[in-house]
């Protein structure tokens, strides 16, 4: 592959920052949508990072999200160091949360992060360690390079 | 039904906005208060790249010359219509003293040489209407954007292509009152459509693209526009020598739900729901767009969206302040009567014949990439990073871009020098 078609970004996300919270997302989709990649693609990738964004905020002190786009294919690696995740099986649940209600009530933690980046991603892996942290990959099939 | 095919490309975009030359004295005020970034100034005249105008009119009120004028038709235009209709956008009914009323400007507006005028604020209620059986009946995706803003629409295809299924596909108000209207009068008088010309009163440049080259289907209803600011002076003189008996009070009377449409968060007053937004400007809007793009936006099920603040009352065409219009409307609204005119089960049996409905879906128009083929797409946008860094990043503006990271997109695309940059160069000669 030619290192000059490759993207690849670097991104610290911090824990507790609510406020800066989705301002990844919308620097990867102006990115994409600018080298042209297809609008729904460009998509898949804002609603998967912003969650990935928001659960490294919520539950994690902090977090590196490690972005490659080809133009055939996209991944994103999010690692972060925090909590964990006790039981990934329930967290994949749509529905299932352990937000605080503080959280709630700030419209956050209804569930539906994990599931929703699983819905946008062609394939997603998640290890977790309890005390530790998590590591999510995601990856989104782009196509053939050529715009559609 | 949703292709998302964007539309083809090469496609020449008609704009209603032109530049004229003799006049514009280069000073950028256009090009920074550009929303896309659409304007150049090259060799000191300013210049529109029609691939990213979305028609919104912030460079005509920005120019200080008057350089740029909306090229809506000229008042006196003769027409080719046996039968002329001016059909005013609302907005026109708060443009005057509140002692002038509808009734006094349809009259005036005839003795401007229309044979009829017709009254849009019904189709508006119609349209209210539809949208509260559609927010019914819609299972998604969530939220659903309003269709009536042709700048929103615009905006939304070319910077947000992903979120074209978001727009609701119903008619826009305007259009359902030019067909009726036409309709009507073609029975009425018994002449073929084509010897019927309908002319739209608007205060709104995007809305005069739109019915030259609508986004939504073939043809407008509408065979012309005419800006209120342009009309309003022969109007007034008109309505002022009126007399007695030269109009009736209860004739064609609007109704007070339909012309709160054009004052912003009208539509959702209307659905009197706890999860509709309105929202307007594009800073507002961008914002709001790029929500629900990530899908932040769950509680939110109808976003009413203008890109003129206040909404249609605050085009760039019209000539009332938009606080005031905002004033007056409600004043109309109130002398008028906010109950329904139309019935609503009649409104539901002509929605399920599928006459309220878009004759097609609105489609993506995505800015052109850096390079159709995505690989040197990648090395392009990298390139335009490299010489992103070597910039000062003030945005001056004096070398004719709006801003530094449009400087180096230019650099990449070949248009521009990097030594074209005026800072560096200043910057290279007083360092020691």
């Amino acid at each position: 592959m030619n290192d000059d078609s490759l993207l690849d970004l670097e991104f610290e996300i911090i824990g507790g920052d609510f406020n800066q919270a989705g301002r990844v997302s919308t620097r990867l989709k102006s990115i994409l949508k600018e080298v042209g990649f297809n609008p729904q693609v460009v998509r898949r990738v804002a609603i998967s990072t912003y969650e990935a964004e928001m659960n490294v905020v919520m539950y994690a002190r902090r977090g590196v999200l490690r972005f490659k786009a080809s133009p055939q294919r996209i991944s994103i690696v999010i690692e972060d160091e925090g909590q964990g995740i006790e039981n990934i099986e329930m967290a994949m649940k749509e529905g299932y949360s352990t937000a605080t209600d503080e959280m709630r009530e700030m419209g956050f933690g209804a569930g539906m992060g994990l599931p929703n980046i699983k819905r946008n991603s062609d394939r997603f892996e998640i290890t977790s360690e309890i005390g530790k942290g998590t590591r999510l990959k995601v990856t989104i099939i782009a196509g053939d390079g050529t715009r559609s | 039904m949703l292709e998302m095919e964007p539309e083809a490309e090469n496609i020449r975009y008609y704009h209603t906005l032109k530049i004229l030359e003799e006049k514009c004295q280069g000073r950028m005020r256009c090009m920074r208060k550009c929303p896309t970034q659409a304007i150049r100034v090259r060799r000191g005249k300013a210049h529109i790249l029609e691939e990213l105008c979305i028609d919104c009119g912030e460079c005509i009120n920005a120019c200080p010359e008057g350089a740029i004028v909306p090229l809506t038709d000229p008042v006196e235009q003769t027409s080719k219509f046996k039968c002329r209709v001016a059909i005013p956008s609302p907005v026109l009914y708060s443009q005057f003293s509140v002692d002038i009323h509808p009734p006094e400007i349809f009259a005036g507006l005839k003795k401007l040489g229309f044979d009829y005028v017709g009254d849009a604020s019904s189709a508006c209620e119609a349209m209210s209407m539809a949208l509260r059986i559609y927010l019914e009946e819609h299972t998604g995706p969530w939220p659903v954007i309003s269709s009536f803003c042709p700048a929103v629409i615009r905006f939304i295809q070319v910077e947000y292509p992903g979120l074209t299924e978001h727009i609701i596909p119903l008619e826009v108000p305007r259009e359902l009152a030019a067909k009726e209207i036409k309709l009507e009068l073609s029975r009425k008088l018994n002449l073929p459509l084509e010897e019927i010309g309908a002319i739209y009163l608007t205060s709104c440049p995007a809305k005069a693209v739109s019915i030259r080259q609508p986004a939504e289907k073939e043809k407008s209803w509408f065979n012309g526009s005419i800006s209120i600011a342009d009309i309003y002076n022969p109007l007034l003189s008109a309505i002022m020598s009126l007399r007695e008996g030269e109009f009736e009070d209860d004739l064609n009377q609007p109704s007070a739900i339909g012309m709160g449409w054009k004052v912003l968060g009208g539509t959702c007053s209307f659905l009197e729901s706890g999860n509709c937004v309105a929202v307007s400007g594009i800073v507002e809007l961008t914002r709001i767009l790029d929500d629900i793009e990530k899908s932040k936006l769950r509680e939110v099920k109808y976003v009413e969206a203008s890109f003129c603040p206040e909404g249609c009352i605050g085009g760039p065409l019209a000539v009332e302040n938009a606080y005031v219009a905002r004033v007056k409307t409600i004043r109309l609204e109130d002398r008028y009567g906010k109950r329904p005119r139309l019935q609503e089960e009649r409104v539901r049996q002509l929605y399920h014949e599928g006459h309220y409905f878009l004759e097609r879906r609105i489609q993506p128009r995505p800015i052109k990439p850096l390079h159709p083929d995505i690989a040197k797409s990648i090395a392009l946008m990298k390139e335009k990073e490299k010489i992103y860094n070597l910039l000062p990043r003030v945005d001056c503006g004096l070398c004719g871009c709006p801003t530094c990271l449009t400087f180096a997109e230019d650099v990449v695309k070949g248009l521009l020098d990097i030594s074209d940059c005026l800072y560096n160069s200043i910057r290279r000669r007083s360092s020691p």
